[in-house]
């Protein structure tokens, strides 16, 4: 274990599966934000970039039981990420402080072996240098770079919106160690509710109390990889699917950015 | 060292058959000199000389600038044209409106007073000056942490602007785009003063002198 492992921050999110609808602004939110880049219209529908990606399964019932369920999967933040330990650049790192696994475009070399290693599949490579229809470039968020062709990204939990609320905390006078609280695209785009953002460490944090719900679960709790993102759910299919058969979401339709269903 | 000492020199005599084989050798020796010599200088020369002045595109500011005279004979403090909004964020270059309070009628008879009042004032248009300390895309800064919270003073990364007088040329790489002024004036960076340069290995001694930990995203975004 780390000398550091009770200090600073565990950022984490939890997304109740029973209040999302699968309408996908939080894709949209998160696309914005990020300066998420819209691949060529004549590109392949698998090599678009969506940091979060609502996947589409269902419950497995005959109709009038039949009902979808949709799975938001953004980067679950792993503790014991394996693309970490596969990258051979190191341009992975787990930020101690934050509990966040953060990707440095700069020191990519494109290779994949993350994409590859990642068993959530929420890894995108760039396949195409970035390009904005005329006039939408005007909206690009400054705090966050927009990456190159050639190197892989993810979801960092909006780490520019933790900068300008680490920036405002320090204009205020607050300590350095001090954990800021801050909200990321996504959470505040949910008109549902669904996602909650919060540090785990922090008892009196939602949370902390998400984290002991008894609808409580993660995907593919049993590899080890310790991930940061809880999913709620009290339906028992639901939980077996997000549990040990992911297999089935990933082999559903995703809904994409612009309402298409793409493979 | 001579041919006389030389076990060689009877079959040289034979081959090379001049009169005079000790000039010839001298010759050939002080031309190969000269070769090497003038070789080494020229390739010296063009990567220290040539190459850094071909590397930099030299431009020049939108309108010349004087501080000194800001601060001294308009006696204004640095804060109040480079300020701290309220969310922390950092006011480098100042709007054209603060302007306003004193340059609304032109102060002196310069063809630059003239552009700022006309040009600038008058329409409202802000001064598209070229920011020497401005990072690449990837680079993430906010002066309140370093100011506020470390009380680190302006001049440990900027030097000493307030006592200027005028704006050099704004030197931009011609490779890379950025700005001369982060790579620092020699040519392998830096220079004599620790705010000669601002290149990330800058940023990496001071943050690990003064442990504030160094993870990828505190300082890329």
């Amino acid at each position: 274990m780390h000398a550091t492992e009770n200090t600073g921050a565990r950022y984490a999110m939890a997304i109740d599966l029973d209040k999302c609808t699968g309408c996908g602004a939080c894709m949209v939110a998160c696309a914005v934000e990020n300066n998420v880049a819209v691949p060529p219209p004549a590109a392949a529908a698998n090599r678009g970039l969506t940091w979060m990606a609502v996947h589409r399964t269902d419950n497995g019932q005959e109709w009038p039981a039949h009902r979808p369920v949709f799975i938001p999967i953004p980067c679950q933040q792993c503790e014991h990420a394996p693309c970490i330990h596969v990258c051979p650049v190191t341009a992975v790192q787990l930020d101690e402080s934050t509990g966040i696994v953060g990707q440095v475009p700069a020191r990519c070399m494109g290779c994949r072996y993350c994409m590859a290693a990642c068993p959530y599949h929420a890894r995108y490579f760039n396949y195409f240098d970035p390009t904005w229809p005329e006039g939408l470039e005007e909206t690009l968020n400054p705090d966050v770079a927009p990456r190159m062709r050639g190197v892989a990204e993810k979801c960092n939990f909006c780490h520019g919106r933790l900068d300008r609320a680490r920036e405002r905390a320090a204009a205020e006078g607050r300590p350095a160690d001090e954990v800021v609280a801050y909200v990321p695209a996504c959470v505040e785009a949910c008109p549902h509710g669904a996602i909650t953002f919060g540090d785990s460490r922090d008892p009196a944090s939602p949370m902390a109390q998400l984290a002991r719900d008894p609808r409580a679960f993660r995907l593919l709790e049993a590899l080890g990889t310790g991930p940061k993102v809880t999913y709620l759910s009290a339906d028992p299919a639901v939980r077996r699917v997000g549990l040990s058969r992911l297999d089935m979401v990933r082999g559903a339709t995703a809904v994409t950015a612009d309402g298409a269903e793409g493979a | 060292m001579t041919h006389d000492d030389d076990g060689l020199r009877p079959r040289l005599e034979i081959i090379t058959a001049t009169t005079d084989p000790n000039a010839r050798s001298r010759s050939r020796r002080i031309a190969g000199a000269l070769f090497v010599v003038l070789g080494l200088a020229t390739g010296l020369a063009a990567g220290w000389l040539a190459l850094p002045a071909l590397l930099y595109g030299r431009q020049e500011q939108p309108l010349p600038f004087n501080h000194l005279v800001h601060v001294e004979a308009a006696s204004m403090s640095c804060e109040a044209c480079h300020i701290f909004a309220v969310d922390g964020s950092f006011r480098g270059i100042p709007a054209t409106a603060g302007c306003v309070d004193c340059h609304a009628e032109q102060q002196g008879a310069t063809e630059a007073e003239r552009i700022l009042v006309e040009e600038y004032i008058a329409t409202g248009r802000e001064i598209p000056w070229l920011v020497y300390a401005r990072q690449p895309d990837n680079v993430y800064f906010s002066h309140a942490p370093h100011v506020r919270r470390a009380g680190l003073e302006c001049r440990r990364c900027h030097g000493d602007r307030g006592t200027s007088t005028g704006t050099p040329p704004y030197e931009v790489n011609r490779i890379t785009g950025y700005s001369h002024a982060l790579w620092g004036p020699r040519i392998q960076g830096g220079g004599p003063n620790e705010w000669d340069s601002m290149k990330m290995s800058d940023c990496v001694d001071c943050h690990a002198a003064s442990g504030v930990q160094d993870h990828c995203l505190m300082c890329h975004k």
